[in-house]
């Protein structure tokens, strides 16, 4: 009947948040969804197509969450600019989906009204109908349609309730959408006109929804326990200790099953393989590369699990504000709060996690301090070192000296985190700080098919992303490492004649004042994989073989070669370097440009170079040579 | 570019002059849990840091439910400095820093205890 197009008619979902506009996405394409980025942010798109009953295709685009088309954030941005047709790379929709949360339906009517002015098809969709009908929420369906001047369907997404009716109805818009958009005439509201627009939505409000006979009185209850000043606290810190041991624990049989495996791999592989830099490449460049990012995905899904389960629920809201104030000092924002506690697992999930924070600078700052957090890949060379030169007796009678030296360097890990967001803020963003105002929402039952598929979403943007980008550093330090090879008849070990040797070598005048010897500079190349690689790296430069589990032989060789001075200098680099590849990945993902992981870089490195260099002196001083 | 206003450069501002006798308004920054009450006014007030140009805080609180004649009551209080608030606003929960709820005056004179 149309004319043929050759590209499918596509439609947008825009929302408040916490409107299960997601859920309704899912409901809406299955599994045929895309997770990309937007060009040039760091927002992320996610796109999906659905197949209508007479089998045509619509693109379905789900945006991020919003108030307001008056974009106060990055994500809001893409919002606007979506439904305005001002997104670089991305053509107009033919209509927007609006979707509602039934039970909450004040600040969306004010949206609806803005969002009619944009000159697009829209329908309203009344998400979370059964909740509404539970309460008793009796809503005048057709006044309410005839008021905003939409056609409105009411749907159930997380039960695919009302699905069928809203393609239907998406099918009509799209058909007409061609000749129906308008051009755009909206405008950034004022302040006026949005009292206005408030005052008209108060209005359609009255005349068409009736208060709920039995309004939710749950979320009440459990505000009055989980946001209680102590009470809450206490809940808090058990359902962080929780997770925080989860990820540990869960994880870590996981983990060591997968670098079992790889190593396995490797070892099998470099059997049948010829000695010689192809089998060194295979073996310790891509195998190793390969597992050294898939040993991460445990933790991530993990993390994932605890913070989108707590997310759908609605406690993650009430997580930020009994954060607020404590993250407030170091100003950053309460939703910081779970990305740095991830952190002290490992950096990644939890620069992954600060999706959470919604303001770009927030998110910023949080992703620079995250790498300062004590990750579990210090501990073994915090154990290492500690052992070998931190006598086992008892101070105070009862305090471990190891284990008070392990405390403080969580401790200087800490406070230099929170002290260098301090200096972001006032150096940076120069007093900006964004206003916390936030919907507490009501609380509602996660959808277990909605958390297993946004997990496993998870897992999937971290093999395809950050994973490409770390395996392609992890082969480039294994060159460094491994190339060129030693001569024949060479004496001492082969690393030494590599790149990554030449480097160490060439360091050595910059790293001396710090008590580095060419044995410790030469390790920190191969050490950028990843921290615990360190200890590797020591035994390989030491040429005691084994590897890791080489720490026994290890450490009584290192407290003969190194001065405690020097073993102090390394544990203080150890608290501020870079020395991870991955880290630096991600951050390059997330952020999506290269400013940001070499600032970290640059930042970090220079903290552990004052650092280790006043530790060395001090020590010296202290006759510690 | 952006100035640091001063607090004690800010203009008085007395809603209590433009009120007939008998009405008691009170600002949601210094508001206690339990207050109860409607919004009288939202208005452009700086949050006393010259953080956020005050017209635009007055706009994000428009667009969160903050608009006169809404119905309000302090719900929680944070456990440092009783900050953050969350706040009953109409049938939703707001949260918000009291900073940010310096521009936010609730008329309290109709509110009986319960």
């Amino acid at each position: 009947m149309t004319d043929a197009i050759a590209a499918p008619p596509r439609i947008a979902l825009v929302g408040n948040p916490n409107s299960g506009k997601t859920a309704l996405f899912n409901a809406l394409t299955g599994s045929r969804q895309k997770v990309a980025n937007y060009a040039g942010v760091t927002v992320e798109r996610k796109e999906g197509s659905l197949t209508t009953p007479t089998g045509e295709r619509i693109v379905v685009l789900d945006l991020p969450g919003t108030y307001s088309l008056r974009a106060r954030s990055p994500d809001e941005e893409v919002t606007r600019d979506a439904v305005l047709g001002r997104l670089a790379g991305e053509t107009r929709p033919d209509a927007i989906v609006c979707v509602a949360d039934a039970t909450n339906l004040r600040l969306v009517l004010r949206l609806v009204i803005e969002l009619t002015q944009v000159g697009l098809p829209i329908v309203l969709a009344l998400n979370m109908y059964d909740i509404a009908q539970r309460q008793g929420l009796d809503i005048d369906i057709d006044k309410l349609s005839a008021e905003l001047g939409v056609p409105i369907v009411t749907t159930v997404a997380t039960r695919r309730r009302g699905i069928s009716d809203l393609i239907e109805q998406v099918e009509t818009l799209t058909r007409t959408g061609q000749h129906a958009a308008a051009a755009s005439a909206w405008s950034e509201p004022s302040a006026g006109e949005l009292r206005g627009a408030h005052r008209r939505a108060e209005m359609i409000l009255k005349a068409c929804v009736k208060p709920p006979v039995r309004p939710d009185t749950w979320t009440g209850k459990l505000d009055n326990v989980l946001l209680h000043p102590v009470a809450g606290i206490l809940i808090l810190l058990a359902i962080l200790f929780f997770m925080f041991q989860a990820v540990f624990t869960w994880a870590t049989p996981v983990m060591d099953q997968i670098s079992a495996g790889f190593a396995l791999l490797g070892q099998g592989v470099g059997h049948v393989l010829p000695e010689g830099v192809l089998r060194s490449l295979i073996v310790n460049g891509v195998i190793a590369g390969v597992g050294s990012v898939i040993v991460f995905l445990p933790q991530i899904m993990i993390l994932f699990f605890f913070i989108i389960l707590l997310e759908d629920f609605g406690y993650m809201a009430r997580a930020a504000f009994l954060m607020d104030r404590i993250m407030g000092g170091a100003g950053l924002h309460g939703r910081a709060f779970i990305p740095l506690l991830s952190s002290f697992a490992c950096a990644i999930p939890g620069i992954m996690a600060t999706r959470v924070i919604d303001h770009k600078r927030d998110r910023l700052t949080t992703i620079l301090v995250a790498p300062l957090m004590t990750c579990s890949a210090r501990i073994p060379v915090y154990t290492l070192i500690i052992g070998a030169f931190i006598p086992h007796r008892t101070v105070w009678g009862w305090v471990s000296l190891q284990g008070l030296v392990m405390f403080g360097l969580y401790g200087a890990g800490i406070v230099s985190a929170l002290l260098v967001a301090v200096v972001i803020r006032k150096v940076f963003w120069r007093g900006a700080s964004e206003p916390f105002i936030m919907e507490l929402p009501a609380y509602k039952i996660p959808d277990p098919k909605n958390v297993a598929r946004s997990v496993m979403q998870r897992g999937m943007i971290f093999l395809q992303r950050a994973g490409t980008i770390i395996l392609s550093m992890m082969i480039l330090i294994w060159f460094l490492s491994s190339v060129p090879g030693a001569p024949a008849g060479a004496v001492g070990p082969a690393i030494n004649y590599s790149f990554a040797g030449m480097i160490g070598h060439a360091l050595l005048p910059v790293l001396s004042p710090i008590g580095f010897s060419w044995q410790m500079a030469v390790a920190l190349i191969p050490g950028m994989a990843a921290r615990e690689v360190a200890v590797g790296a020591l035994a390989t430069v030491y040429s005691v073989g084994g590897g890791e589990s080489a720490a026994g032989v290890l450490g009584p060789m290192l407290s003969q070669h190194w001065s405690i001075a020097s073993a102090l200098a390394f544990l203080a680099w150890y608290v501020f370097a870079p020395q991870c590849a991955s880290t630096l990945g991600v951050v390059k993902r997330e952020t999506n440009s290269w400013l940001w992981p070499s600032l970290m870089f640059a930042y970090m490195i220079t903290l552990a170079y004052i650092a280790a260099f006043i530790v060395y002196h001090l020590a010296l001083a202290l006759g510690g040579g | 570019m952006a100035t640091i206003p001063l607090n004690a450069l800010l203009p008085v501002t007395d809603p209590l002059s433009a009120k007939p006798s008998g009405t008691r308004l009170v600002r949601l920054s210094e508001a206690t849990r339990g207050l109860a009450g409607l919004v009288a006014r939202v208005g452009a007030e700086d949050d006393g840091h010259g953080a956020i140009d005050p017209a635009e805080l007055e706009r994000r609180l428009l667009e969160m439910g903050f608009v006169e004649g809404a119905k309000i009551r302090l719900l929680h209080e944070g456990f440092i400095g009783r900050d953050p608030i969350a706040v009953q606003l109409d049938d939703m929960r707001i949260a918000l820093r009291r900073r940010e709820a310096r521009g936010v005056w609730i008329d309290v004179s109709d509110e009986t205890p319960a």
